[in-house]
């Protein structure tokens, strides 16, 4: 169909997000959706997020403006919530650490001073889950994972890209995946 | 050359014409040998010059020659020649002098939009009776799949009940939102429309029956399902009754706390829903949470990342 389509939220592992940092616009249009190009090839201008807030600090100084730390089995991802996300930093606010949440957020990156890129989620919404859901959310993180670093040597333009911009060592994300998948198999 | 006259000729007097083989042959001489066109380019010519002179359809000639296949509503294909057996779900007004027929056509994987054009020159079809349509092409048009009755195509009635079905679709995925228009709302009572500041579109100030439902977008990493789960799933799935609903609501003076509380419960969380499409929405008739994934899969999954 024509005009707006919704973005799918992507799934990607903590690791793979920290070491993301192509980050760019589809045209030139003022209001073109803003994307992160990941290693695997993901093209994410949304992102589905299941693990532990381990973390939480309100960093602001007029305003609430919470930072989050989640967690998932490769790493963790920093969330910012301020005043324009009002139902995540509610939640942000009142709920205890640890807790299981799950995060539907727009990517954003950050350069510093030194010129390193630094990658966080802005939440769209945030809520408290279950551990069950962490644990599929890994199971199919790993799933879009693996098919992404198979279709690495393909013919997709985000694949290409990818190739061309970061040369992934296939070998390094699917010894994350598996290390992730493994740590599943501790719990019981 | 006289072998390909000979068929042309054949194939005429099979349709009740006899045609001299000479002439056909004379024609064929003068393109094939004269004018050097290709042998394909000028049994064709020939041919349309017969039947344009005899007055001949071209699909009566073709027949049997090209038969389109058969196949179900839910596999046709943008640029598809296709014939459809289906039952004549409704008919719509039609807009335009050049469309004989507009409406909608069922069969058991579904329904779809047909066009009978004017120029088709078939007889009209009737709502509720099923038909052969031979040879119709599919196209798309504003993003769906219709059919197309042409002057190539025909229809045929069939004398036999066809079970109109929907398609069961199924996805399975997270909630990632759930939109505006979604917990406790109000219908209009006459429409059963959802009312928008407490008016219905069509008949305006209102006073709304109160009911129960979500608009949910499931997302499985690679693609989006906007899908609407009415009242009795929703009450089953959140453990909210329309009462509870409207108690809550009312404690709160707000409609809204009641969408904020299903969204605590349900978004972030795994779902295999099942139901039938209708535009962009999966309309649900069974929603189910995905807890459990099977040891197994984990065991492959991580085989299938060691050998990378």
């Amino acid at each position: 169909m024509a005009g707006y389509t919704r973005e799918v939220a992507r799934r990607i592992f903590a690791q793979e997000f920290r070491e993301s940092n192509l980050s760019f616009k589809d045209g030139d249009d003022q209001y073109a959706p803003q994307y992160l190009l990941t290693p695997t090839g993901a093209k994410v201008n949304r992102i589905f997020i299941v693990g532990t807030l381990i973390e939480k600090e309100d960093i602001g100084t007029d305003s609430e403006y919470w930072r989050g730390r989640v967690t998932d089995p490769t790493g963790s991802f920093l969330i910012y919530a301020g005043q324009y996300q009002p139902e995540a930093a509610q939640v942000l606010a009142e709920c205890e650490t640890p807790a299981f949440v799950a995060v539907v957020g727009k990517p954003s990156t950050y350069t510093t001073n030194e010129g390193d890129v630094l990658t966080s989620v802005r939440p769209e919404s945030l809520h408290i889950v279950d551990g069950q859901t962490r644990d599929m959310w890994v199971i199919e993180t790993a799933k879009c994972t693996l098919d992404r670093i198979k279709e690495l040597d393909g013919s997709s333009p985000n694949a290409q890209r990818a190739k061309e911009y970061y040369d992934p060592d296939a070998k390094h994300y699917s010894s994350m995946v598996s290390q992730a998948l493994k740590s599943l198999k501790e719990t019981y | 050359m006289k072998q390909l006259a000979q068929e042309i000729s054949a194939r005429f007097s099979e349709l009740g014409v006899e045609i001299p083989i000479e002439d056909v042959e004379e024609r064929l001489d003068k393109m094939i040998n004269k004018f050097k066109v290709p042998r394909e380019e000028a049994r064709r010519s020939v041919v349309n010059y017969f039947l344009k002179s005899y007055n001949i359809k071209r699909n009566e000639f073709y027949t049997g020659q090209s038969e389109s296949p058969l196949i179900n509503i839910s596999d046709v294909d943008d640029g598809k020649w296709a014939n459809i057996r289906g039952k004549i779900v409704q008919l719509w007004d039609n807009t335009h002098e050049s469309i004989s027929q507009v409406g909608l056509i069922g069969d058991e994987t579904g329904t779809i939009k047909f066009t009978i054009w004017e120029s088709a020159g078939v007889s009209s079809v009737e709502e509720g009776k099923s038909y052969l349509l031979k040879n119709v092409v599919v196209n798309e048009w504003n993003g769906k799949f219709q059919l197309n009755v042409n002057k190539s195509s025909s229809i045929e009635f069939l004398d036999e009940e066809i079970e109109v079905g929907n398609a069961t679709v199924e996805f399975k995925g997270a909630m990632v939102d759930i939109q505006s228009g979604s917990g406790l709302i109000k219908r209009c009572p006459e429409c059963n429309r959802a009312l928008t500041k407490g008016a219905c579109m069509e008949h305006g100030k209102v006073d709304g029956v109160y009911d129960l439902r979500i608009k949910a977008v499931m997302d499985d990493g690679s693609s989006i399902q906007d899908a609407i789960l009415k009242r009795d799933l929703v009450e089953g799935i959140t453990g909210m009754t329309l009462e509870s609903a409207i108690t809550l609501a009312a404690d709160a003076l707000d409609q809204g706390v009641v969408l904020e509380k299903m969204k605590d419960s349900l978004v972030g969380r795994y779902y295999d829903v099942k139901g039938s499409r209708v535009d962009r929405y999966l309309i649900v008739e069974s929603i189910s949470p995905t807890f459990t994934y099977d040891a197994s899969e984990l065991d492959e999954l991580i085989a299938a990342a060691e050998v990378i």
